[in-house]
């Protein structure tokens, strides 16, 4: 821990950050190596965000020990940050300034000099697919182009962690994939990736190793397959009833496969064979409107530990 | 997609190390943002001085000539010139130290980006307010030039209001960066401009000695800085200026500014990481 290139990049140990009489991270463990890509997955409130700025050194830890590159936030902030790239929940781009301005603004607060800056920009258009609006205005550019710039952007200082808060919420699903593809060439380059999300996709498409969070604590963690081996079972049925209540349908089906989760718009029977589960619920003279079978997902991992779902 | 673009050159050595003096970077940025306005902006820096000098120095200064004389024995141009150059370094101080800084921190999150890098408080204070001092700078050279074409001063000594002078402003801008950064909407700036900035303009002496206040308003305008870079300026643009008093006033200038810059650190800290 006191080796600075050692090949432990986070590591937090009790965790606790508080705003007055609020909690909003509640003694949380957890470390992250160099080349992994890690998520901390939860709801919105859940404390993730609160994490990413206290290992970004932008808040102070309240309690537990943190260290970033083994180094402690509290003293060696500007170090730290001298090492991270920080993509932000919400958009900082400057939208007066062009495209390119805000790379090579951006990369001088890092030190780098204007030669450097200016050929890591051209560099980094390419990669984010922005070539062509190098020195349009960011003004008009669209979220899912304005998110590529914000990558870019913290990319020019050739940063050893990506932290990333949300990247993707509130994009289309096409600029979802684009942005997807784009984090997946930088984790095969080498880059540690430490995101927040409350999209189990995004988690499942990007992380080898995440831990769930609710009310500032972590419930599970591990690897998204064991977690979903772990806490869920291999298929899910999916039963809509034409009912505003799908809570007494829950009896007609009580005992096919190993469990049954009742949400307000359908009932979810947990099975290792789905198929199976909707033959046996046919026997059984129940009428759904719709069957629908799918694999588990960590959707129904973090709907079994805290028996909500994580988009409301 | 395009599977030619090739992937950044990969990390894993330290090759961003923290500049030497990260405040500069942050100026720069300041700068480069004002490139886009600068056209609208020097062309105000031009029209205020023409209008006051019209209005106030000739308009109200002729009226003023016949009626009474001047003011303390001189024309009244050469007197409310000088003084009008103080309070306007605090209006260009002020509008520089206000909405941008709340924009920074909330609109356009400027001082967030800065932060998730090396950059920290200090350093975006220093840079910022080298930005503003720079502004009040140019804005007083233009003042002063214009003036001078008017024939508003009197004596070289005058070249020396142009520190006073920038100096009068930080000592507003740098107070108001540390309220600015505890405002949650613009709602407290209306009460500046009403209730502190406009009664200063006023009551400064600008337009007239203090001494024609009645006597318990005047040490308002002795602990607020206008009037120390009233008097000051006045007594450099008259050309007989007492040393040891425009250094007095030049101290309780730099005495506003470090206190203000100790109230910024600490309000800025409290706003930005929390």
């Amino acid at each position: 821990m006191n080796n600075p290139d050692s090949d432990l990049l986070l590591q937090a140990t009790g965790l606790t950050k508080t705003f007055g009489d609020f909690t909003a991270v509640d003694g949380i463990d957890f470390a992250v190596e160099r080349g992994e890509s890690f998520g901390f997955l939860g709801p919105n409130g859940a404390g993730k965000s609160s994490t990413m700025k206290m290992v970004g050194c932008v808040s102070p830890v309240t309690g537990g020990v943190l260290r970033v590159f083994g180094k402690d936030p509290a003293t060696h902030g500007p170090q730290i940050r001298a090492r991270l790239g920080v993509v932000p929940q919400k958009d900082t781009l400057d939208e007066e300034l062009t495209v390119q301005e805000n790379l090579w603004i951006y990369g001088r607060y890092f030190g780098l000099s204007r030669n450097e800056v200016r050929s890591r920009a051209t560099e980094l258009l390419a990669f984010a697919q922005l070539t062509d609006r190098a020195r349009s205005k960011v003004e008009p550019l669209s979220g899912g182009m304005r998110r590529r710039l914000t990558i870019a952007r913290c990319l020019i200082s050739r940063p050893e962690i990506l932290l990333l808060d949300e990247p993707t919420t509130g994009l289309d699903p096409q600029a979802r994939h684009v942005l997807w593809d784009r984090l997946f060439r930088l984790k095969r380059s080498g880059v540690t990736l430490v995101l927040t999300t409350h999209y189990m996709d995004e988690a499942e498409q990007l992380c080898d190793r995440l831990v769930v969070m609710d009310h500032g604590k972590i419930v599970a963690q591990g690897s998204p397959r064991s977690l979903i081996t772990q806490y869920s079972t291999r298929e899910v049925l999916e039963l809509r009833f034409d009912t505003d209540d799908h809570g007494h349908h829950g009896d007609a089906i009580a005992g096919i496969g190993e469990r049954i989760e009742v949400l307000p718009d359908r009932l979810l029977v947990y099975a290792e064979d789905g198929d199976a589960a909707a033959a046996a619920v046919h026997l059984r003279g129940v009428e759904p409107l719709s069957y629908l079978v799918r694999r588990s997902t960590l959707e129904d991992v973090f709907l079994h530990l805290t028996g909500r779902t994580l988009v409301d | 997609m395009d599977a030619s673009v090739s992937t950044p050159t990969p990390p894993r050595t330290l090759t961003a190390t923290p500049g030497s003096a990260p405040w500069r970077p942050v100026f720069g940025s300041w700068v480069t943002a004002y490139k886009r306005t600068w056209r609208g902006s020097i062309f105000g820096r031009f029209l205020s001085p023409l209008l006051f000098l019209l209005s106030m120095g000739l308009g109200l200064g002729n009226l003023v000539n016949k009626s009474a004389g001047g003011v303390a024995g001189v024309p009244y141009l050469h007197f409310v010139v000088p003084g009008i150059l103080a309070a306007q370094a605090m209006w260009v101080a002020m509008g520089e130290s206000t909405y941008p800084v709340m924009g920074a921190i909330r609109w356009n999150m400027k001082y967030h980006a800065m932060l998730a890098t090396p950059v920290g408080i200090d350093d975006i204070l220093i840079g910022h307010l080298t930005y503003v001092a720079m502004q009040v700078t140019g804005a007083t050279a233009i003042f002063m030039g214009v003036a001078a074409l008017f024939g508003s001063f009197s004596s070289w000594w005058v070249l020396l209001a142009l520190p006073i002078t920038v100096l009068t402003g930080m000592a507003f801008a740098v107070p108001i960066f540390a309220f600015s950064a505890k405002q949650e909407s613009d709602g407290g700036f209306n009460i500046l401009f009403r209730f502190i900035m406009t009664p200063l303009f006023l009551l400064s002496g600008t337009f007239f000695p203090i001494g024609q206040l009645p006597a318990f308003l005047r040490p308002i305008a002795w602990v607020t800085p206008l009037w120390h870079g009233v008097d000051a300026n006045r007594s450099l643009a008259l050309g007989s200026p007492h040393i040891a008093g425009v250094l007095g006033h030049a101290a309780y200038l730099v005495l506003v500014i470090v206190v203000g810059a100790l109230l910024a650190r600490h309000t800025f800290t409290r706003r930005l990481l929390r």
